[in-house]
């Protein structure tokens, strides 16, 4: 853990796309630090930066410069085995296609990570994950015979499963209808306030991010503005001011 | 993470299927192979410990230089007298001389009873039911003084019983026998096609001209007599001309030329299962390449829940562990199917094999999967690693592509070298001088195998400007051949009255959509794979335009020489089977018409010279005026004037052994006798090669010193030349000699090509087997693209295409994926093939222009065929679901 007790922490963040004239600079200089238990949503418009920022965050790539420290492991530093413990151990996805495996059952999908790390789920932990995501008679079921919903929970259930240091969420209730996004996006909260699970989540929904502890706002790489828990209208009214 | 893979695999059965195919055809070829090739010997070993199953010991002549079996020469014979002192011995009870010989079995009808190449075997029965005598009767009597026994499946199939008569020939003309009984041989075991003549004593040595001599003297020991003490007890009386052996050692001795025969069969097969293989190992590594593509999300979600690059990797390989065993027990067992198959396949070319039940071996089981297993895990490599290289980040990217890796840059480069590496390796195999053949074909291999691997890699670049360039000429092929159909045969009338009557409108003639078009563009979009799954055809291809262009050169270049050579001859007289020597009689008997001005001779059979055995021919004085040679010593007199001691040999001949005018040659003949000859003329044998064997002396000569000369062919010059009463005359002559034929030029070497031809037709049947899999890679590679493009065809259909012009695009990419394969692989199939006439002498490069027309067209039928199954399933897809997303 750093010093303050952090698990994410972003320190001067830039993350350059191309060469020379075409260069981009997707972002410019971006800190932040997600404290144990919180769940953070990072909102911006198309092109702030924010998927950047997350997949940064999440270790999927390189910054141009900066470092990204996850539980106390900069992550910079780390070669790809060391990386991929990582992921085994602190980080868990839940990605906005799902992105489920389509030849395995819910319950093969959910416990994935655990096999892959060449673990067992413990029983009653496991119990009471499938209660939560409400799948008890799906557990047999492949991908393509659940609804969109239900295929997100298994997604959650899978990202939840080895209880990772942090849970980064990309847009999870972008390809759900309203009402369904709701559901799961009251899933991910309870899950982060009764299971004290850390997660970062990226969305454009004003929705989505009243569930978050506190609401980043990105624009042109940069964060631009920050709210703690707010309604739906506040949210909004901070996205129009940084996409003005 | 093994479950994973085990699930992709059983989820994806259908693609799964497909990949596998191309395994299971090269390994069922290896497993027919090993089954068909240990049958075989299995057969042949029971029938050789059979026939010595009786005797203890064996007495055979010694050759004195290396017989092999139907070439023209013989081992010795040993004096009838050596039988009563061998019978005298202490350590003997009982012992049998016999003789043997190839005795052909005629028909009522005067026609030689012969199946495909199966011997035809005539020896002697001393005794019915001794021990020596391996044959037991079915009905009727042991054989008295001018009667045969004959085999039951002859008796059977040409429907002789006891008492009825028979001709038989062997050395001399056609005699009729009485059939006294009807045997066959040991239990149920089927000698091929092989028939059987069995005669008293005396009458087979009349037959086989051997009075007063046996071919071999099998002997029993008295009960507690030990081997070694009879051999050696034998040893004591015999000649320098004949040897002992042991029962079993005779049978082993035996069964040497078939050991070979069984061993280069099956070397011979399982080059083509390996081919099959090779060919297979390219569609696996295309399969799994694409597979890999499409599932780069799930590789790349997998890393995001923490498998590791070495688990992915794994994940792949299970994967095609398991693909490959089941894919090679699947060929293991057609393997069993394709030996009775092949069974079938040599019989109906004409070549009977003995059969005494499929055989299957461990090591047939073992060395199947083994190779079949390896192949795919070796094929899974590449991919695999491929796989590895997914980044995490391409599981929330759409449409992520593959980063290269590392050496990517030095693919081109690599791949020429490898070119030019397999090209070398060729060239050194081939103009190097004194490499062995083992040498000479590994070097050959290899190089073959690098072009084959090089040319796969560089392709990739031709993909772009070929398609580009035979998307119209093959569109318009395809429009010529539709139309054709549809305006030129009774069926397409059919098809366009039925087309008329379903749909009230008239079939579309010509099409002018742009289905062509997106095909096109669809096979240049992913060069790589394209290039790869036309890879495979090209290899099939290549081989097959190899062998087509050899066979072209071959037939040319002899046909030039018969041409050059035969002068001033009418007819040739030659075997039915236009290759196997036969006994002068049947030439003797033509000589004496008097319509016959001359006859010429062409005796052959085994001497040794310098230390090694080969053909040797010998020439009478009337051949003098039919051959045209080159002479660079002597003149076509010399062939008349050869005398005692006289010899020819060609150049080569003469420049390896320093021969000059007057040089002496030592020949010794297979009777052991050496004779001094002296060299008198050297020729220049024509490029399709030399109508005579390696030294060449005078008939007067070489009958002195052969028991039973064998003539290879006879020239014939007739009064008034080619005429139909003169051809009537010969015939008429002949017909005493059914083993032997008669030929104008023009049928002479007709015929000896037609057996160059049957060769050329067993191996576009081995070599179809490899062209069949590359069909199924691109049927799979279809398959896959169509599944990958589903969003893609959902919306072209939603915008208004017709299933038709659905089909019709898939259709055109694969016939062009085909066509690209084909035009590589006749190409590399010209370049291998002048490489390799450029080695042999014989042999003028010649371009089978016409074959090379009909392996177009079977590309384009191969294309055509490969796209039946993916352009139909394209064309079924509900564009509603294509077009959801997921």
């Amino acid at each position: 853990m750093s010093a303050n007790g952090a698990v994410v922490v972003a320190n001067e963040l830039t993350r350059r796309y191309g060469e020379g004239e075409a260069a981009v600079d997707a972002l410019r200089g971006v800190s932040l630090a997600v404290q144990p238990g919180e769940l953070v949503a990072v909102m911006g418009p198309s092109g702030s930066g924010k998927s950047t920022l997350m997949h940064l965050l999440a270790a999927l790539d390189k910054p141009t410069t900066g470092t990204v420290t996850i539980a106390g492991q900069d992550v910079g530093s780390l070669s790809d085995s060391d990386v991929t413990k990582l992921r085994r151990r602190n980080i868990g996805f839940v990605f906005q296609f799902f992105n489920l495996l389509p030849m395995l059952t819910a319950e093969e999908n959910i416990k994935l990570p655990l096999s892959i790390a060449g673990e067992k789920p413990e029983h009653e932990f496991f119990e009471g994950l499938i209660d939560r995501v409400g799948l008890q008679d799906r557990l047999h079921h492949r991908p393509s015979e659940l609804s969109g919903g239900q295929q997100q929970r298994v997604a959650i259930a899978r990202a939840l499963v080895s209880r990772p240091t942090v849970v980064f969420a990309d847009e999870p209730t972008g390809n759900l209808d309203s009402q369904t996004g709701g559901e799961i996006l009251q899933l991910l909260r309870s899950s982060a306030e009764e299971l004290g699970q850390t997660m970062v989540m990226v969305t454009h929904d004003a929705q989505a991010a009243t569930i978050a502890n506190r609401v980043l706002f990105l624009a042109d790489g940069r964060i631009v503005e920050e709210l703690p828990r707010s309604a739906a209208p506040d949210i909004l009214a901070a996205m129009a001011r940084v996409s003005a | 993470m093994i479950k994973v893979a085990l699930a992709g695999l059983f989820g994806r059965k259908l693609r799964t299927a497909l990949t596998a195919f191309a395994i299971v055809l090269g390994v069922a070829m290896v497993s027919g192979t090993l089954v068909l090739t240990g049958s075989i010997d299995n057969a042949f070993n029971f029938i050789f410990t059979s026939v010595r199953q009786g005797s203890d010991a064996v007495v055979t002549g010694k050759a004195a230089v290396k017989v092999s079996d139907g070439q023209g020469s013989f081992a010795p014979t040993v004096p009838e007298s050596l039988l009563d002192q061998v019978r005298g011995l202490s350590s003997v009870t009982q012992a049998e001389g016999s003789v043997d010989g190839t005795a052909t079995l005629i028909d009522r009808k005067g026609k030689a009873i012969v199946l495909g190449g199966a011997p035809n075997l005539g020896f002697s029965i001393a005794e019915g039911e001794s021990p020596f005598n391996p044959l037991t009767l079915v009905s009727g009597d042991w054989p008295q003084d001018g009667q045969v026994v004959i085999d039951h499946s002859t008796a059977n199939r040409k429907h002789y019983k006891v008492g009825d008569q028979i001709g038989v020939q062997a050395e001399g003309a056609v005699q009729q026998f009485m059939v006294s009984g009807i045997v066959k041989f040991g239990s149920a075991a089927s000698l091929g096609g092989a028939t059987l003549a069995g005669f008293d004593v005396p009458t087979a040595q009349r037959l086989f001209q051997k009075k007063g001599r046996f071919d071999e003297i099998a002997i029993a020991k008295k009960p507690g007599v030990q081997e070694a003490d009879l051999l050696k007890q034998v040893r004591e009386v015999l000649p320098a001309t004949a040897q002992v052996r042991t029962g079993e050692a005779q049978a082993q001795e035996d069964q040497k030329d078939t050991d070979q025969f069984i061993s280069f069969l099956r070397d011979f097969l399982l080059a083509f299962g390996g081919i099959a293989l090779f060919v297979g190992s390219f569609v696996i590594a295309n399969s799994l390449s694409i597979t890999i593509a499409q599932r780069t999300r799930e590789l790349a979600t997998m890393r995001t829940l923490g498998a590791s690059r070495r688990q992915v990797l794994t994940s792949i390989v299970v994967e095609a562990l398991v693909m490959g065993v089941l894919a090679s027990v699947t060929g293991l067992f057609l393997g069993l199917g394709l030996a009775k198959l092949l069974f079938r396949l040599f019989d109906a070319v004409g070549f009977t094999l003995p059969n005494s039940g499929i055989i299957f071996s461990a090591s047939a089981v073992i060395i199947s999967l083994v190779a079949g297993i390896v192949v795919t895990l070796l094929a899974s490599l590449r991919p695999a690693i491929r796989a590895t290289r997914v980044p995490p980040i391409a599981a929330v990217r759409e449409g992520a592509v593959l980063p290269e890796g590392r050496f990517a840059r030095f693919r081109f480069p690599a791949a020429i070298v490898m070119t030019a590496l397999g090209f070398g390796a060729l060239a050194y195999g081939l103009f190097v001088p004194h490499l062995g053949t083992k040498q000479v074909l590994l070097w050959m291999g290899l190089g073959t195998l690098l072009v084959f691997f090089g040319v796969a890699i560089l392709s990739v670049r031709t993909v772009g400007p070929f398609a580009a360039s035979l998307a119209r000429p093959l569109r318009w092929l395809l429009t010529g051949a539709w139309l054709g159909f549809l305006f030129l045969t009774p069926l397409g009338w059919l098809y366009q009255l039925y087309y008329r009557l379903r749909y009230h409108e008239w079939p579309t003639y010509i099409d002018r959509t742009a289905a062509a078009a997106l095909a096109r563009d669809n096979a240049r979009r992913n060069p790589q794979r394209t290039a790869s799954t036309a890879a495979a055809l090209m290899i099939g291809l290549a081989l097959v335009t190899l062998v087509a262009v050899l066979a072209a050169g071959i037939t040319s270049s002899f046909r030039g020489a018969v041409e050059k050579i035969w002068q001033d001859a009418d007819y040739a007289i030659t075997a039915q089977n236009n290759f196997s020597p036969i006994p002068p009689s049947a030439a003797d008997a033509v000589a004496k018409s008097p319509d016959v001005e001359a006859v010429g001779n062409v005796r052959t059979g085994n001497a040794a010279a310098y230390g090694k055995t080969f053909f040797a021919t010998a020439v009478n004085p009337p051949a003098s005026t039919m051959f045209n040679l080159d002479w660079t010593l002597g003149s076509p007199q010399t062939i008349a004037t050869l005398g005692d001691d006289g010899a020819f040999v060609d150049k080569d001949y003469a420049k390896s052994h320093k021969l000059a005018e007057g040089s002496p040659i030592a020949l010794t003949f297979a009777n052991g006798v050496r004779k001094q000859f002296k060299l008198e003329g050297i020729f220049d044998p024509p490029t399709g090669g030399s109508p005579f064997g390696r030294v060449t002396i005078s008939q007067a000569a070489w009958d002195a010193n052969n028991a039973n000369p064998q003539n290879l062919y006879s020239f014939v010059r007739m009064k008034g030349g080619q005429t139909d009463a003169n051809r009537a005359e010969l015939e008429k002559i002949l017909s005493g000699f059914p083993n032997s034929k008669v030929a104008t030029r023009q049928e002479f070497v007709d015929n000896q090509i037609s057996g160059l031809n049957s060769v050329l037709n067993v191996l576009y049947v081995l070599l179809a087997l490899s062209v069949i899999v590359s069909l199924f890679g691109i049927v799979n590679t279809l398959v896959l693209t169509v599944f990958e493009r589903t969003r893609e065809i959902g919306m072209m259909r939603a915008i208004g295409m017709t299933r038709r012009q659905v089909r019709r695009m898939i259709r055109h990419e694969s016939v062009i994926t085909a066509a690209i394969g084909g035009i590589l692989g006749i190409a590399l199939g010209i370049v291998l093939g002048g490489l390799l006439v450029a080695r042999v002498d014989f042999i003028v490069f010649t371009v089978p222009v016409f074959s090379l027309i009909v392996f177009a067209i079977m590309t384009v039928v191969v294309g055509l065929l490969a796209a039946i199954f993916p352009a139909r399933r394209a064309a079924r897809l509900n564009v509603l679901e294509a077009l959801q997303y997921e």
